[in-house]
Protein backbone atom coordinates (compact mmCIF):
# COMPACT_ATOMS: atom_id res chain seq x y z
CA UNK A 1 0.00 0.00 0.00
CA UNK A 2 3.03 2.58 0.82
CA UNK A 3 3.87 2.23 -2.79
CA UNK A 4 0.11 4.17 -3.97
CA UNK A 5 0.79 6.56 -1.31
CA UNK A 6 4.70 7.37 -2.41
CA UNK A 7 3.14 7.70 -5.68
CA UNK A 8 0.02 9.80 -4.84
CA UNK A 9 2.17 12.06 -2.98
CA UNK A 10 5.41 12.34 -5.97
CA UNK A 11 2.39 13.31 -8.19
CA UNK A 12 1.58 16.31 -6.53
CA UNK A 13 4.82 17.02 -6.09
CA UNK A 14 5.82 16.91 -9.89
CA UNK A 15 2.70 19.17 -10.18
CA UNK A 16 3.56 21.77 -7.41
CA UNK A 17 7.21 22.05 -8.36
CA UNK A 18 6.07 22.52 -12.28
CA UNK A 19 8.81 19.86 -13.33
CA UNK A 20 9.73 21.02 -17.08
CA UNK A 21 10.21 17.32 -18.18
CA UNK A 22 6.98 16.27 -16.73
CA UNK A 23 5.59 19.41 -18.25
CA UNK A 24 6.77 19.29 -21.64
CA UNK A 25 5.74 15.15 -21.89
CA UNK A 26 2.70 15.95 -20.37
CA UNK A 27 1.41 18.82 -23.13
CA UNK A 28 2.58 16.74 -26.07
CA UNK A 29 0.44 14.17 -24.95
CA UNK A 30 -2.29 16.55 -24.83
CA UNK A 31 -1.01 18.01 -27.98
CA UNK A 32 -0.57 14.84 -29.75
CA UNK A 33 -3.78 12.64 -28.82
CA UNK A 34 -5.88 16.21 -29.10
CA UNK A 35 -4.33 16.78 -32.53
CA UNK A 36 -5.33 13.00 -33.45
CA UNK A 37 -8.93 13.87 -32.14
CA UNK A 38 -9.39 16.63 -33.87
CA UNK A 39 -8.24 14.69 -37.00
CA UNK A 40 -10.56 11.51 -36.32
CA UNK A 41 -13.63 13.88 -35.89
CA UNK A 42 -12.86 16.01 -39.03
CA UNK A 43 -12.59 12.85 -41.21
CA UNK A 44 -14.58 10.19 -38.61
CA UNK A 45 -18.19 12.10 -37.67
CA UNK A 46 -19.06 12.85 -41.78
CA UNK A 47 -17.96 9.30 -42.37
CA UNK A 48 -19.97 8.03 -39.80
CA UNK A 49 -22.95 10.20 -40.77
CA UNK A 50 -22.88 9.67 -44.45
CA UNK A 51 -22.77 5.65 -44.08
CA UNK A 52 -25.82 5.44 -41.94
CA UNK A 53 -27.67 8.20 -44.02
CA UNK A 54 -26.81 7.53 -47.27
CA UNK A 55 -27.97 4.17 -49.17
CA UNK A 56 -24.71 2.31 -49.49
CA UNK A 57 -24.84 -0.78 -51.62
CA UNK A 58 -22.93 -3.33 -48.75
CA UNK A 59 -23.51 -1.26 -46.14
CA UNK A 60 -23.66 -3.72 -43.40
CA UNK A 61 -20.11 -4.92 -44.46
CA UNK A 62 -18.56 -1.31 -44.34
CA UNK A 63 -19.85 -1.25 -40.64
CA UNK A 64 -19.03 -4.34 -39.96
CA UNK A 65 -15.35 -3.33 -41.20
CA UNK A 66 -15.32 -0.30 -39.44
CA UNK A 67 -16.47 -2.33 -35.96
CA UNK A 68 -13.96 -4.31 -36.14
CA UNK A 69 -11.34 -1.73 -36.89
CA UNK A 70 -12.38 -0.24 -33.71
CA UNK A 71 -10.59 -3.02 -31.75
CA UNK A 72 -7.40 -2.63 -34.05
CA UNK A 73 -4.66 -3.71 -31.96
CA UNK A 74 -2.25 -0.67 -30.87
CA UNK A 75 1.00 -2.27 -31.81
CA UNK A 76 -0.66 -3.28 -35.17
CA UNK A 77 -1.29 0.05 -35.84
CA UNK A 78 1.79 1.07 -34.72
CA UNK A 79 3.81 -1.70 -36.76
CA UNK A 80 1.53 -0.45 -40.09
CA UNK A 81 2.42 3.05 -39.54
CA UNK A 82 5.94 2.42 -38.92
CA UNK A 83 6.60 -0.07 -41.97
CA UNK A 84 4.69 2.99 -43.98
CA UNK A 85 7.09 5.39 -42.72
CA UNK A 86 10.38 3.84 -42.71
CA UNK A 87 13.20 4.84 -44.85
CA UNK A 88 12.20 2.21 -47.60
CA UNK A 89 8.64 2.74 -46.76
CA UNK A 90 6.16 4.37 -49.42
CA UNK A 91 6.43 7.84 -47.39
CA UNK A 92 10.33 7.30 -45.94
CA UNK A 93 11.29 10.58 -47.75
CA UNK A 94 9.51 12.96 -45.51
CA UNK A 95 11.24 11.36 -42.61
CA UNK A 96 8.55 11.42 -39.87
CA UNK A 97 9.02 8.33 -38.25
CA UNK A 98 10.43 9.37 -34.44
CA UNK A 99 8.21 12.40 -34.65
CA UNK A 100 5.20 13.87 -33.31
CA UNK A 101 3.66 13.36 -36.47
CA UNK A 102 3.98 9.85 -36.87
CA UNK A 103 2.60 9.34 -33.50
CA UNK A 104 -0.23 11.48 -34.51
CA UNK A 105 -0.43 9.40 -37.67
CA UNK A 106 -0.88 5.90 -35.89
CA UNK A 107 -3.50 7.63 -33.46
CA UNK A 108 -5.81 8.74 -36.27
CA UNK A 109 -5.67 4.96 -37.38
CA UNK A 110 -6.85 4.44 -33.94
CA UNK A 111 -9.28 6.71 -33.18
CA UNK A 112 -10.96 7.95 -36.69
CA UNK A 113 -12.75 4.51 -36.62
CA UNK A 114 -13.66 4.81 -33.14
CA UNK A 115 -15.72 8.00 -34.05
CA UNK A 116 -16.78 7.00 -37.21
CA UNK A 117 -18.43 4.02 -35.69
CA UNK A 118 -20.32 5.42 -32.93
CA UNK A 119 -21.32 7.84 -34.78
CA UNK A 120 -22.65 6.11 -37.20
CA UNK A 121 -24.68 3.84 -34.38
CA UNK A 122 -25.47 7.37 -32.55
CA UNK A 123 -27.28 8.44 -36.27
CA UNK A 124 -28.80 5.18 -37.06
CA UNK A 125 -30.61 4.97 -33.63
CA UNK A 126 -32.68 7.82 -34.43
CA UNK A 127 -36.20 7.34 -35.28
CA UNK A 128 -37.25 8.71 -38.77
CA UNK A 129 -39.58 11.15 -37.23
CA UNK A 130 -36.92 13.46 -37.02
CA UNK A 131 -36.20 13.53 -40.62
CA UNK A 132 -39.89 13.58 -41.49
CA UNK A 133 -40.53 16.73 -39.29
CA UNK A 134 -37.40 18.72 -40.46
CA UNK A 135 -38.85 17.71 -44.53
CA UNK A 136 -42.57 18.80 -42.78
CA UNK A 137 -41.16 21.72 -41.77
CA UNK A 138 -39.79 22.51 -44.76
CA UNK A 139 -36.26 21.81 -44.15
CA UNK A 140 -34.05 21.10 -47.41
CA UNK A 141 -31.87 18.11 -47.54
CA UNK A 142 -29.13 19.70 -46.37
CA UNK A 143 -30.50 21.49 -43.27
CA UNK A 144 -32.73 18.21 -42.55
CA UNK A 145 -29.20 16.25 -42.33
CA UNK A 146 -28.03 19.05 -39.63
CA UNK A 147 -31.04 18.37 -37.41
CA UNK A 148 -30.49 14.74 -37.75
CA UNK A 149 -26.96 15.78 -36.71
CA UNK A 150 -28.20 17.81 -34.03
CA UNK A 151 -30.51 15.05 -32.78
CA UNK A 152 -27.40 12.59 -32.45
CA UNK A 153 -24.84 14.77 -30.97
CA UNK A 154 -24.97 12.94 -27.38
CA UNK A 155 -24.06 10.35 -29.42
CA UNK A 156 -21.05 12.08 -31.26
CA UNK A 157 -19.93 13.21 -28.22
CA UNK A 158 -19.61 10.21 -26.73
CA UNK A 159 -17.48 9.08 -29.42
CA UNK A 160 -15.33 11.32 -28.77
CA UNK A 161 -15.08 10.89 -25.68
CA UNK A 162 -14.40 7.23 -26.10
CA UNK A 163 -11.76 7.92 -28.76
CA UNK A 164 -10.03 10.51 -26.71
CA UNK A 165 -9.69 7.70 -23.65
CA UNK A 166 -8.38 5.41 -26.23
CA UNK A 167 -5.42 7.47 -27.52
CA UNK A 168 -4.40 8.74 -24.02
CA UNK A 169 -3.98 5.64 -22.85
CA UNK A 170 -2.22 4.10 -25.87
CA UNK A 171 0.81 3.19 -25.44
CA UNK A 172 2.29 0.55 -27.83
CA UNK A 173 1.61 2.98 -30.97
CA UNK A 174 3.37 5.90 -30.40
CA UNK A 175 5.99 3.85 -28.39
CA UNK A 176 6.92 2.20 -31.88
CA UNK A 177 6.26 4.95 -34.13
CA UNK A 178 8.18 7.56 -31.89
CA UNK A 179 10.82 5.80 -30.47
CA UNK A 180 10.30 7.06 -26.83
CA UNK A 181 12.87 10.26 -27.49
CA UNK A 182 13.54 12.25 -24.44
CA UNK A 183 12.38 16.15 -24.76
CA UNK A 184 11.17 14.93 -28.05
CA UNK A 185 8.58 12.11 -28.75
CA UNK A 186 8.47 10.39 -25.13
CA UNK A 187 4.78 11.07 -24.00
CA UNK A 188 3.12 10.01 -20.24
CA UNK A 189 2.27 6.43 -20.69
CA UNK A 190 5.86 6.05 -22.25
CA UNK A 191 7.23 7.60 -19.09
CA UNK A 192 4.85 4.92 -17.29
CA UNK A 193 6.58 1.96 -19.10
CA UNK A 194 10.13 3.48 -18.73
CA UNK A 195 9.28 4.11 -15.00
CA UNK A 196 8.17 0.84 -14.16
CA UNK A 197 11.04 -0.53 -16.27
CA UNK A 198 13.88 1.00 -14.19
CA UNK A 199 11.61 -0.18 -11.05
CA UNK A 200 11.08 2.97 -10.24
CA UNK A 201 6.81 1.83 -9.04
CA UNK A 202 5.76 5.50 -7.15
CA UNK A 203 6.64 7.69 -10.08
CA UNK A 204 5.35 5.51 -12.78
CA UNK A 205 1.67 5.65 -10.25
CA UNK A 206 2.76 9.56 -10.09
CA UNK A 207 2.66 9.96 -14.01
CA UNK A 208 -0.45 7.83 -14.03
CA UNK A 209 -2.23 10.29 -11.57
CA UNK A 210 -0.81 12.97 -13.90
CA UNK A 211 -2.79 11.17 -16.72
CA UNK A 212 -5.71 10.32 -15.29
CA UNK A 213 -6.13 14.07 -14.14
CA UNK A 214 -6.00 15.56 -17.20
CA UNK A 215 -8.19 12.76 -19.16
CA UNK A 216 -10.66 14.05 -15.96
CA UNK A 217 -10.57 17.78 -17.08
CA UNK A 218 -10.83 17.09 -20.69
CA UNK A 219 -13.96 15.18 -20.29
CA UNK A 220 -15.31 17.43 -17.59
CA UNK A 221 -14.98 20.42 -20.21
CA UNK A 222 -16.19 18.39 -23.31
CA UNK A 223 -19.51 17.05 -20.57
CA UNK A 224 -20.30 20.69 -19.75
CA UNK A 225 -20.18 21.71 -23.11
CA UNK A 226 -22.60 19.25 -23.81
CA UNK A 227 -24.78 20.14 -20.78
CA UNK A 228 -24.87 23.96 -22.43
CA UNK A 229 -26.39 22.23 -25.81
CA UNK A 230 -28.77 20.28 -23.99
CA UNK A 231 -30.28 23.47 -21.35
CA UNK A 232 -33.64 23.81 -23.79
CA UNK A 233 -34.00 20.09 -24.70
CA UNK A 234 -35.68 17.63 -22.57
CA UNK A 235 -33.59 14.38 -21.67
CA UNK A 236 -35.21 11.57 -20.36
CA UNK A 237 -36.04 11.38 -16.82
CA UNK A 238 -37.85 9.23 -14.20
CA UNK A 239 -40.47 11.26 -12.85
CA UNK B 1 -30.52 28.68 -33.38
CA UNK B 2 -29.41 28.41 -30.01
CA UNK B 3 -28.75 25.39 -29.90
CA UNK B 4 -26.42 25.59 -33.33
CA UNK B 5 -24.51 28.31 -31.50
CA UNK B 6 -23.79 26.21 -28.48
CA UNK B 7 -22.42 23.01 -30.53
CA UNK B 8 -20.25 25.67 -32.75
CA UNK B 9 -19.44 26.85 -29.40
CA UNK B 10 -18.15 23.47 -27.97
CA UNK B 11 -15.83 22.71 -32.23
CA UNK B 12 -14.74 26.03 -31.03
CA UNK B 13 -14.02 25.64 -27.00
CA UNK B 14 -12.02 21.75 -28.40
CA UNK B 15 -9.66 23.69 -31.46
CA UNK B 16 -9.32 26.39 -28.55
CA UNK B 17 -8.10 23.56 -26.11
CA UNK B 18 -6.07 22.30 -28.94
CA UNK B 19 -4.54 25.69 -30.06
CA UNK B 20 -3.42 25.97 -26.45
CA UNK B 21 -1.56 22.90 -26.34
CA UNK B 22 0.09 23.91 -29.91
CA UNK B 23 1.29 27.37 -28.85
CA UNK B 24 2.43 25.64 -25.41
CA UNK B 25 3.85 22.72 -27.53
CA UNK B 26 6.60 25.51 -29.08
CA UNK B 27 6.50 27.57 -26.16
CA UNK B 28 8.36 24.44 -24.61
CA UNK B 29 11.05 25.44 -27.21
CA UNK B 30 11.66 28.69 -26.03
CA UNK B 31 14.14 27.96 -23.57
CA UNK B 32 16.29 26.03 -25.53
CA UNK B 33 17.13 29.07 -27.90
CA UNK B 34 19.19 30.91 -25.96
CA UNK B 35 22.02 28.50 -25.98
CA UNK B 36 21.94 28.18 -29.38
CA UNK B 37 22.00 32.15 -29.79
CA UNK B 38 26.25 32.07 -30.21
CA UNK B 39 26.18 28.99 -32.25
CA UNK B 40 24.07 27.73 -35.76
CA UNK B 41 21.54 25.48 -34.42
CA UNK B 42 22.14 21.94 -32.99
CA UNK B 43 21.83 19.25 -35.67
CA UNK B 44 20.44 16.19 -35.05
CA UNK B 45 22.11 12.64 -34.45
CA UNK B 46 19.47 9.49 -34.16
CA UNK B 47 20.87 7.18 -31.95
CA UNK B 48 19.50 3.60 -31.80
CA UNK B 49 20.53 1.82 -28.13
CA UNK B 50 20.13 -0.75 -25.97
CA UNK B 51 17.89 -0.26 -22.84
CA UNK B 52 20.95 -0.87 -20.74
CA UNK B 53 22.55 2.18 -21.82
CA UNK B 54 19.65 4.17 -21.22
CA UNK B 55 18.67 2.21 -17.98
CA UNK B 56 21.97 2.52 -16.46
CA UNK B 57 22.42 6.43 -16.71
CA UNK B 58 25.21 6.03 -18.61
CA UNK B 59 23.71 8.14 -21.98
CA UNK B 60 22.64 10.92 -19.08
CA UNK B 61 26.05 11.88 -18.31
CA UNK B 62 27.83 11.49 -21.84
CA UNK B 63 25.07 12.87 -24.21
CA UNK B 64 25.64 16.28 -22.51
CA UNK B 65 29.21 16.31 -22.50
CA UNK B 66 29.20 15.08 -26.47
CA UNK B 67 26.74 18.15 -27.67
CA UNK B 68 28.18 20.53 -26.04
CA UNK B 69 31.83 19.46 -27.54
CA UNK B 70 30.33 18.88 -31.10
CA UNK B 71 26.87 20.93 -31.51
CA UNK B 72 25.02 17.87 -32.06
CA UNK B 73 21.64 16.94 -30.17
CA UNK B 74 21.25 13.16 -29.76
CA UNK B 75 18.02 11.46 -29.94
CA UNK B 76 18.19 8.45 -28.42
CA UNK B 77 15.80 5.23 -29.55
CA UNK B 78 16.46 2.78 -26.29
CA UNK B 79 15.23 -0.45 -27.60
CA UNK B 80 16.92 -4.29 -27.42
CA UNK B 81 19.98 -4.95 -29.54
CA UNK B 82 18.32 -6.74 -32.23
CA UNK B 83 15.82 -3.91 -32.84
CA UNK B 84 18.70 -1.48 -32.43
CA UNK B 85 20.31 -3.70 -35.19
CA UNK B 86 17.15 -3.46 -37.25
CA UNK B 87 16.74 0.13 -37.02
CA UNK B 88 20.07 1.35 -38.65
CA UNK B 89 19.42 -1.59 -41.42
CA UNK B 90 16.78 0.09 -42.40
CA UNK B 91 18.43 3.62 -42.43
CA UNK B 92 16.07 4.68 -39.65
CA UNK B 93 18.96 6.08 -37.82
CA UNK B 94 22.12 7.62 -38.09
CA UNK B 95 24.29 5.37 -35.69
CA UNK B 96 24.06 2.19 -33.27
CA UNK B 97 25.49 1.58 -29.91
CA UNK B 98 25.04 -2.23 -29.27
CA UNK B 99 26.12 -5.51 -27.61
CA UNK B 100 26.05 -8.48 -29.70
CA UNK B 101 29.43 -8.93 -31.64
CA UNK B 102 28.35 -11.49 -33.66
CA UNK B 103 25.26 -9.95 -34.50
CA UNK B 104 27.75 -6.43 -35.08
CA UNK B 105 29.58 -8.45 -37.46
CA UNK B 106 26.86 -9.78 -40.05
CA UNK B 107 25.53 -6.06 -39.87
CA UNK B 108 28.91 -4.30 -40.93
CA UNK B 109 29.62 -7.85 -43.38
CA UNK B 110 26.29 -7.02 -44.73
CA UNK B 111 27.26 -3.14 -46.17
CA UNK B 112 24.69 -1.73 -43.55
CA UNK B 113 27.43 -0.10 -41.18
CA UNK B 114 30.55 1.01 -41.25
CA UNK B 115 34.10 1.51 -39.20
CA UNK B 116 32.68 -0.27 -36.18
CA UNK B 117 35.09 0.36 -32.67
CA UNK B 118 34.96 -0.60 -29.75
CA UNK B 119 33.77 1.24 -26.88
CA UNK B 120 33.54 -0.95 -23.47
CA UNK B 121 32.50 -3.50 -21.96
CA UNK B 122 30.56 -4.60 -18.49
CA UNK B 123 29.75 -7.69 -17.80
CA UNK B 124 26.79 -9.69 -16.90
CA UNK B 125 25.89 -11.35 -13.74
CA UNK B 126 23.95 -14.96 -12.72
CA UNK B 127 21.66 -13.73 -10.16
CA UNK B 128 19.02 -15.97 -8.46
CA UNK B 129 17.33 -16.02 -4.92
CA UNK B 130 20.17 -15.68 -1.88
CA UNK B 131 19.24 -19.42 -0.87
CA UNK B 132 20.66 -20.21 -4.54
CA UNK B 133 18.29 -23.05 -4.85
CA UNK B 134 19.75 -24.92 -7.41
CA UNK B 135 23.11 -24.71 -5.54
CA UNK B 136 25.32 -23.05 -8.13
CA UNK B 137 27.55 -21.15 -5.74
CA UNK B 138 30.96 -22.45 -6.64
CA UNK B 139 30.65 -23.49 -10.31
CA UNK B 140 33.77 -24.14 -12.36
CA UNK B 141 32.40 -21.92 -15.22
CA UNK B 142 28.95 -20.49 -16.53
CA UNK B 143 28.18 -23.46 -18.60
CA UNK B 144 28.31 -25.83 -15.34
CA UNK B 145 26.00 -23.06 -13.46
CA UNK B 146 23.57 -23.19 -16.91
CA UNK B 147 23.69 -26.84 -16.85
CA UNK B 148 22.65 -27.36 -13.17
CA UNK B 149 19.61 -24.88 -13.42
CA UNK B 150 18.51 -26.36 -16.05
CA UNK B 151 19.23 -30.38 -14.82
CA UNK B 152 17.01 -28.87 -11.27
CA UNK B 153 14.86 -27.24 -13.16
CA UNK B 154 15.22 -23.97 -11.33
CA UNK B 155 13.02 -21.29 -12.51
CA UNK B 156 14.61 -18.65 -14.87
CA UNK B 157 13.99 -15.93 -16.35
CA UNK B 158 15.15 -15.31 -20.21
CA UNK B 159 14.67 -11.87 -22.21
CA UNK B 160 13.99 -14.12 -24.89
CA UNK B 161 13.61 -11.17 -27.03
CA UNK B 162 16.59 -11.40 -29.24
CA UNK B 163 18.41 -8.91 -27.17
CA UNK B 164 22.30 -8.48 -26.70
CA UNK B 165 21.85 -10.17 -23.33
CA UNK B 166 19.06 -12.48 -24.82
CA UNK B 167 22.14 -13.40 -27.32
CA UNK B 168 24.29 -13.84 -24.52
CA UNK B 169 22.13 -16.52 -22.87
CA UNK B 170 21.33 -18.37 -26.00
CA UNK B 171 24.85 -18.28 -26.79
CA UNK B 172 26.12 -19.79 -23.53
CA UNK B 173 22.90 -22.48 -23.52
CA UNK B 174 24.60 -23.15 -26.91
CA UNK B 175 27.83 -23.97 -25.72
CA UNK B 176 26.44 -26.01 -22.93
CA UNK B 177 24.46 -28.21 -25.62
CA UNK B 178 20.92 -27.47 -23.89
CA UNK B 179 17.69 -26.14 -25.14
CA UNK B 180 15.93 -24.95 -22.54
CA UNK B 181 12.01 -25.36 -22.16
CA UNK B 182 10.06 -26.19 -19.62
CA UNK B 183 7.66 -24.21 -17.20
CA UNK B 184 11.27 -23.19 -15.65
CA UNK B 185 12.59 -21.29 -17.94
CA UNK B 186 10.58 -18.19 -18.47
CA UNK B 187 10.63 -15.85 -21.13
CA UNK B 188 9.97 -12.21 -20.89
CA UNK B 189 9.93 -10.98 -24.25
CA UNK B 190 10.92 -7.66 -22.28
CA UNK B 191 13.54 -5.66 -21.47
CA UNK B 192 16.09 -5.85 -18.57
CA UNK B 193 14.88 -3.58 -15.97
CA UNK B 194 10.90 -5.59 -16.95
CA UNK B 195 13.39 -9.20 -16.67
CA UNK B 196 14.85 -8.24 -13.58
CA UNK B 197 11.55 -7.36 -11.88
CA UNK B 198 9.78 -10.42 -13.14
CA UNK B 199 12.97 -13.17 -12.34
CA UNK B 200 12.46 -11.30 -8.76
CA UNK B 201 8.87 -12.01 -8.19
CA UNK B 202 9.25 -15.54 -9.77
CA UNK B 203 12.55 -16.21 -7.65
CA UNK B 204 14.24 -17.36 -10.63
CA UNK B 205 17.62 -16.71 -11.65
CA UNK B 206 18.48 -14.48 -14.61
CA UNK B 207 21.54 -13.08 -16.59
CA UNK B 208 21.62 -9.51 -16.27
CA UNK B 209 24.52 -6.60 -16.84
CA UNK B 210 26.56 -5.38 -14.33
CA UNK B 211 24.85 -1.81 -14.64
CA UNK B 212 21.17 -2.91 -14.83
CA UNK B 213 21.73 -4.58 -11.50
CA UNK B 214 23.71 -1.62 -9.82
CA UNK B 215 21.31 0.87 -10.96
CA UNK B 216 18.28 -0.99 -9.47
CA UNK B 217 19.49 -3.53 -7.32
CA UNK B 218 17.98 -2.05 -4.16
CA UNK B 219 14.56 -2.29 -5.21
CA UNK B 220 14.38 -6.24 -5.54
CA UNK B 221 15.88 -8.96 -3.23
CA UNK B 222 17.75 -11.38 -5.91
CA UNK B 223 21.56 -11.35 -5.04
CA UNK B 224 24.80 -11.75 -7.11
CA UNK B 225 25.12 -15.69 -7.21
CA UNK B 226 27.50 -15.73 -9.92
CA UNK B 227 30.13 -13.27 -11.66
CA UNK B 228 34.08 -12.58 -13.33
CA UNK B 229 33.84 -15.60 -15.28
CA UNK B 230 35.61 -14.57 -19.09
CA UNK B 231 32.60 -15.67 -20.94
CA UNK B 232 30.38 -13.13 -19.03
CA UNK B 233 32.27 -10.19 -20.66
CA UNK B 234 29.88 -8.02 -22.42
CA UNK B 235 31.28 -5.97 -24.96
CA UNK B 236 29.83 -2.95 -26.79
CA UNK B 237 30.70 -1.29 -30.29
CA UNK B 238 29.60 1.75 -32.06
CA UNK B 239 29.25 1.67 -35.79
CA UNK B 240 27.65 4.54 -38.12
CA UNK B 241 25.63 3.47 -40.76
CA UNK B 242 26.72 3.01 -43.85
CA UNK B 243 26.05 6.26 -46.16
CA UNK B 244 26.53 4.53 -49.31
CA UNK B 245 23.51 2.23 -48.72
CA UNK B 246 21.46 5.24 -47.25
CA UNK B 247 22.30 8.64 -48.47
CA UNK B 248 19.80 10.47 -45.67
CA UNK B 249 22.12 9.59 -42.88
CA UNK B 250 24.42 11.71 -41.15
CA UNK B 251 27.09 9.62 -41.46
CA UNK B 252 29.34 13.20 -40.04
CA UNK B 253 27.47 13.31 -37.22
CA UNK B 254 27.71 9.35 -36.88
CA UNK B 255 31.49 9.50 -37.00
CA UNK B 256 32.07 11.99 -34.96
CA UNK B 257 29.91 10.45 -32.15
CA UNK B 258 32.20 7.50 -32.71
CA UNK B 259 35.14 9.42 -32.63
CA UNK B 260 33.98 11.22 -28.94
CA UNK B 261 33.01 7.74 -27.38
CA UNK B 262 36.53 6.30 -28.28
CA UNK B 263 38.30 9.93 -27.83
CA UNK B 264 40.24 9.86 -24.42
CA UNK B 265 38.01 12.27 -22.69
CA UNK B 266 34.51 10.02 -23.95
CA UNK B 267 36.54 7.05 -22.77
CA UNK B 268 37.96 8.69 -19.36
CA UNK B 269 33.89 9.55 -18.48
CA UNK B 270 32.75 6.11 -19.26
CA UNK B 271 35.57 4.53 -16.94
CA UNK B 272 34.11 7.37 -13.94
CA UNK B 273 30.53 6.78 -14.91
CA UNK B 274 29.43 5.23 -11.53
CA UNK B 275 32.05 4.98 -9.29
CA UNK B 276 31.29 7.53 -6.95
CA UNK B 277 27.65 6.30 -6.72
CA UNK B 278 28.51 2.76 -6.58
CA UNK B 279 31.93 2.39 -5.40
CA UNK B 280 32.48 0.47 -8.56
CA UNK B 281 32.83 0.68 -12.12
CA UNK B 282 29.88 -0.06 -14.10
CA UNK B 283 31.47 0.36 -17.55
CA UNK B 284 35.54 -0.59 -18.68
CA UNK B 285 36.46 1.65 -21.48
CA UNK B 286 38.15 -0.45 -23.82
CA UNK B 287 38.81 1.23 -27.09
CA UNK B 288 42.30 0.88 -29.24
Amino acid sequence: MNIFVEGIKEGVYLIWQMDPEIIQITLLSLQVSLTALVLSAVFGIPAGAALALKRIPGKRIYLNIIYTLMGLPPVLAGLLVYLLLTYRGPLGQFELLFTPSAMVFAQVLLAAPIVCGLTARAVMALPQDVYDTAATLGASRRQAAAAIMREARIGIVAALTTAFGRVIAEVGAVMLVGGNIRWSTRVLTMSIVLETRMGNFSTAIAIGLILLTLSFIINLLILKLEKRTLRYDNTIQIT
Amino acid sequence: MKMKNNRILLVLALLAAFLVTMVAGCAKEEPKAPEQGQQPPAKELKLATTTSTQDSGLLDVLLPEFEKDTNYKVKVIAVGTGQAIEMGAAGDVDVILVHSRAAEDKFVADGFGVDRRDVMYNDFLIIGPAEDPAGIKGSADTIEAFLTIASKQAAFVSRGDNSGTDKKEKGIWTKAEITPAGAWYIESGQGMGDTFRMADEKKAYTLIDRATYLAQKDKYKLEIIMEGDKSLLNPYGVIPVNPEKFPNVDYEGATKFAQWLTSEKGQKMIGEFGVEKYKQQLFVPDAK
